[in-house]
């Protein structure tokens, strides 16, 4: 009797064993839930907002934001996304995304960009600047990463971010490079991309203008950085401060050659 | 004003297969801010979808349904350049109704 009942655990326990091989990793069942996802990704909505918003005539001026010069050009959003942040002559600044089309509500608009830069994520003009960086950034799908790093103070931004990324300090010791500097990382079950070399296309910095599918929100990377800086216990820089845009110098530069996939979804 | 919706059809052989992306918020009317206050239910209740103006398919939503959601079905004999509406009610009574063609 106990002769048998050992056997069958014997069995049993072989069985568990093939049933663990079969098993898929969690890393597995998230992509796989991202490629369900994919095809009904609720971007698509911030995208066609975005569209709208690029278009209509808004803000004390009554202007549409056509005329935009997003650094190829007046109006022109093809494969812009793919070259910033870069050095603006007019504003003197180096410059991503966000913080070029607080430039642009801000002069052919007539809003105050301090006054959008100071509202909290998700509220009022705050979500139409996320639409249209959504639609803006969703016009280089597929295009490869290629940041000027012709002006000097494109390659201070990079310096600048290179140190920002690296600096450890907060209540928890901190840095960027904490969690993004080695291969193979993780929070629970979220696989980190190594950030110190280029990782590839459609990760780390070509992901993100992104949705989050569990709490519903659009995220550009301003958002992103904001978030990470939390995790970090570390008070976030500003909404398209010189710190973040300096972050994202560092990133794009080092995703050079990789192709965008934004917008993305993510869980 | 709701925020359009994005649908797409596509016919293969005599299906056509519907996607739909809507843009609502979908409280369940369980959650609770930051202040300790309920926050009011606010989701789609009907949806109904037409074939040239041909009712096909109704369905009932609730808060279970997610954010920002996405359906999709299959319409037996719709063909390309046909209509597919979709209109859906809130429990605060805004509808919205968008119109695709079938490709």
């Amino acid at each position: 009797m106990k002769k048998t009942r050992a056997l069958a655990l014997i069995a049993m326990a072989g069985l568990l064993g093939t049933a663990a091989l079969a098993q898929k990793t969690a890393v597995q069942s998230i992509e796989e839930y991202r490629a369900m996802l994919q095809d009904g990704n609720p971007a698509d909505l911030f995208e066609a907002k975005g569209e709208d918003l690029w278009k209509q005539k808004r803000g004390p001026k009554n202007a549409s934001l056509e005329q935009c010069d997003l650094g190829k050009g007046p109006g022109v959003v093809k494969g812009v996304f793919v070259e910033l942040p870069r050095f603006f002559a007019d504003t003197q600044r180096v410059q991503d995304m966000e913080s070029r089309l607080l430039t642009c509500m801000e002069t052919l608009q007539g809003f105050s960009a301090a006054e959008i830069a100071k509202t909290p994520f998700g509220r009022g003009e705050q979500n139409n600047v996320t639409a249209l960086a959504t639609w803006i950034s969703a016009q280089s799908k597929g295009m490869k990463f290629n940041l000027p790093q012709g002006h000097e103070q494109e390659r201070i931004s990079y310096e600048v971010g290179k140190r920002l990324f690296f600096q450890r300090a907060g209540a928890h010791d901190f840095s960027c490079a904490s969690c993004h500097g080695q291969d193979n990382t993780r929070i629970r079950l979220q696989d980190l991309p190594n950030l110190i070399k280029n990782p590839g296309d459609g990760v780390g910095f070509a992901a993100w203008p992104a949705y989050r599918v569990s709490n519903g929100q659009m995220w550009t990377m301003q958002l992103r950085l904001n978030d990470c800086y939390r995790q970090q216990r570390f008070p976030y820089p500003g909404f398209g401060s010189d710190a973040t845009i300096a972050l994202g110098s560092y990133l794009g530069v080092n995703s050079q050659g990789s192709a965008s996939a934004v917008p993305t979804i993510k869980r | 004003m709701a925020d359009p919706m994005r649908i797409r059809a596509q016919a293969a052989g005599d299906k056509t297969t519907v996607r739909v992306l809507m843009s609502h918020e979908m409280e369940t009317g369980q959650r609770k801010d930051s202040a300790g206050k309920t926050i009011p239910a606010w989701h789609i209740q009907e949806v109904e979808a037409k074939h040239n103006g041909k009712s096909v398919m109704t369905a009932e939503w609730g808060g279970g349904v997610s954010k920002n959601p996405f359906l999709q079905f299959t319409v037996k004999g719709a063909k390309a350049g046909d209509k597919i509406s979709i209109t859906w009610k809130d429990n605060k009574g805004d509808t919205r109704t968008d119109e695709a063609t079938v490709t």
